[in-house]
């Protein structure tokens, strides 16, 4: 599917070295500008992108990774640790102090770590895991400190669950902002996820009964704190070291991370290094002044904590370019309430609805995967999704979302997403 | 925020939770692991740094306004402006009176519920480049001076551990407990 977007300007497959970088296209152009162009002038754009990441400078004799006859010449040997192919040139979309995974160039339910969107307050911290300790104190019988190795004593658990970033769409309350499925909806990211289960770690300290909330820290730069409602969250939440069969990723909170299925993804505190226990919220500034949904009327909402059910065409989707005939539509559905139930397809702005295939595994509180064949006729049509989950929640058009909340509690954007396919193939994000 | 009445069945519901679970996870065996040491003193005091709106956690010390203009000026102002207005990070003053109209601003002054906030959140996160960086007599003097210059406290009033719980924000009553789901299905 990346293929169908390269347009003639995009610069050819690169080596790693732009990986990770925001403008990761636009910084190979420049390099390929600067040396290779100077260097090789009678040489195709092309093969100048090539010479200056290659070991040795193109010459006639050695034609350009990829061009040659694979069967004949040997491979390269095993590597540490390995990396994707260097033609695959997908990257996040990183600001300030968040990246967005992109959604569109992605198969299946499972966010390649390396691709999961971040989200941090202060930067990520470079902990070394031995040194990290986590303290459990407050309302408790025994405050206690625990080490790495010994938080992987603990009778373990592996769930695959989404995070959501409480403020992912959040462009969308007031125009269409975003123009791909990346850039609007890319604050979503889904791992299997490993680690102790909460009420085991509360158990080993003796936590009292009049407990009832719990302060989770990170050990970032803005020390992050979240207020708990330990009722709600005991019976799902892990204190997870381990993200897809591996250690967490720095930007995922290595080496420890609180994790809180469905729940907003600020409140899933990274770099956990303290939980206290206490009778009532510590109502701190990511509670107060941060993730709270103000109301036309001037209240907020507070400790709206749940990811309500959404959906998205993931393919074809803004920025993407369809060609007519055989299209599969394909997209994600989720719900921080429970399983996916039920996504419907419109090619008609929502004035008639086809049920969506849904793709196993069909987990709780984790993006489900749907598909619906299509033949696209050449006219301009509006494509979206609906989604309802096992509690009967349907995910809600734009327009009554708006009716509800009106358009600036900024967080729990989660209306259905309209795509426009122009009649020359381009895709563009509408509100209808 | 919540009554005694829902914190009694809150606290009912997780003992009951903590038990189911722990059988349900580890079969038989109920007692702890034996995982772990009892935390230090030492490590308690480095971290145990937060702050309630109840005042609990609140150090030693003090400041007013007067004190926390200096402070201000040398330490915050290049990122949130000399009046705490101008940003370019997040609006600290003013606001008053728009959280119900088409452009609402969120400031200390129009939005936060507490007092106590603003003091953890400075100690924990400021000033952005090397937070936790500030004395805890900077710390209040700096939290005065943002309340005074929203016109919630006088510039001579003493922030500490006692008064700064008792400062009445302008908001305090402007939150809700989550309604969803709120909205119709079409
Ligand atoms: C280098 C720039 C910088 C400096 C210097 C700085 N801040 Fe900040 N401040 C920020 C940024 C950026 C944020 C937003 C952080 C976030 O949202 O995670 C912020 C957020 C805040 C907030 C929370 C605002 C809100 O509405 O959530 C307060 C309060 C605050 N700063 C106070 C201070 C004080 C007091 C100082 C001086 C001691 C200070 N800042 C110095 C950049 C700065």
């Amino acid at each position: 599917m990346a293929h169908d977007e390269l347009t003639p300007s995009d610069p050819p497959p690169v080596e790693s070295p732009a990986e990770g970088q925001a403008d990761g296209r636009s910084a190979v152009s420049r390099r390929a500008l600067l040396t290779g162009a100077a260097a090789w002038a009678g040489a195709t754009a092309a093969q100048a992108v090539w010479s200056p990441l290659e070991a040795a400078p193109i010459s006639a004799s050695k034609p350009a990774p990829g061009t040659e006859d694979t069967t004949r010449i040997p491979g390269h040997p095993p590597t540490p640790y390995g990396k994707r192919s260097a033609f695959e040139r997908d990257l996040r979309l990183a600001g300030a102090t968040s990246s967005l995974a992109p959604l569109q160039a992605l198969y299946g339910i499972l966010t390649p770590s390396a691709l999961h969107f971040e989200r941090h307050h202060n930067g990520v911290p470079v902990i070394d895991p031995a040194r990290h300790r986590l303290l459990v104190h407050g309302l408790v019988e025994k405050p206690m400190t625990f080490t790495l190795e010994e938080l992987k004593r603990f009778p373990s658990r592996s769930r695959l669950t989404f995070i959501e970033c409480a403020g992912n769409s959040a462009g969308e309350w007031h125009k269409p902002e975003g123009r791909t499925a990346q850039e609007i909806h890319g604050l979503m990211s889904t791992s299997e996820w490993t680690g102790v289960p909460l009420a085991l770690l509360l158990r080993e300290v003796g936590a009292k009964p009049e407990a009832a909330w719990m302060l989770a820290e990170g050990a970032d730069a803005g020390a992050m704190t979240r207020s708990i409602p330990l009722a709600q969250a005991l019976e799902e939440a892990l204190v997870c070291y381990a993200q897809n069969g591996e250690a967490l990723r720095p930007e995922q909170g290595y080496p420890l991370r609180l994790l809180l299925p469905g729940w907003e993804g600020n409140a899933n505190v990274k770099w956990l290094r303290r939980l206290k226990l206490g009778q009532a919220p510590f109502m701190t500034r990511d509670e107060t002044a941060r993730y709270t949904d103000l109301m036309p009327d001037g209240t907020a909402r507070q400790f709206t904590l749940v990811m309500e059910a959404k959906s998205v065409i993931t393919s074809p989707s803004g920025g993407q370019q369809v060609a007519p005939g055989f299209v599969e539509i394909r997209g994600l559905a989720w719900s921080g309430r429970g399983r996916i139930a039920h996504v419907d397809v419109s090619t008609n702005g929502g004035r008639t609805w086809q049920p969506a295939q849904l793709q196993d595994p069909v987990l709780p509180r984790c993006a489900t995967a749907f598909r619906l064949p299509w033949r696209w006729d050449g006219q301009e049509a509006t494509l979206q999704s609906r989604c309802m989950d096992d509690t009967g929640y349907v995910q809600p058009t734009r327009q009554t979302l708006v009716s509800v909340r009106g358009v600036n509690s900024v967080y729990h954007y989660n209306a259905i997403q309209s795509w426009l396919i122009a009649p020359n193939g381009t895709v563009h994000n509408v509100h209808v | 925020m919540c009554t005694s009445k829902r914190r009694l069945a809150r606290s009912v519901l997780l003992c009951g939770i903590l038990l189911t679970s722990g059988t349900g996870l580890l079969g038989a065996d109920d007692g702890p692991l034996g995982l772990g040491r009892p935390a230090t003193e030492a490590e308690l005091r480095a971290w145990d740094i937060d702050v309630a709106p109840t005042g609990e956690g609140l150090p030693p010390g003090q400041g007013t306004a007067q004190e926390g203009a200096r402070i201000f000026s040398s330490r915050c102002a290049s990122c949130h402006g000399v009046t705490g207005k101008e940003g370019p990070a997040p609006q600290l003053v003013g606001g008053q009176d728009t959280l119900a109209t088409k452009h609402p601003v969120k400031t200390v002054g129009s939005y936060w519920p507490y007092a106590t906030t603003l003091y953890d959140y400075i100690r924990r996160a400021m000033p952005f480049p090397a937070p936790q960086s500030l004395a805890a007599e900077e710390v209040y003097a700096v939290t005065a001076w943002i309340l005074a210059q929203n016109g919630i406290i006088a510039q001579d009033a003493v922030m500490d551990a006692v008064s700064l719980p008792q400062v009445r924000m302008p908001n305090r009553n402007g939150f809700t407990q989550d309604p969803r789901p709120d909205v119709p299905a079409k």
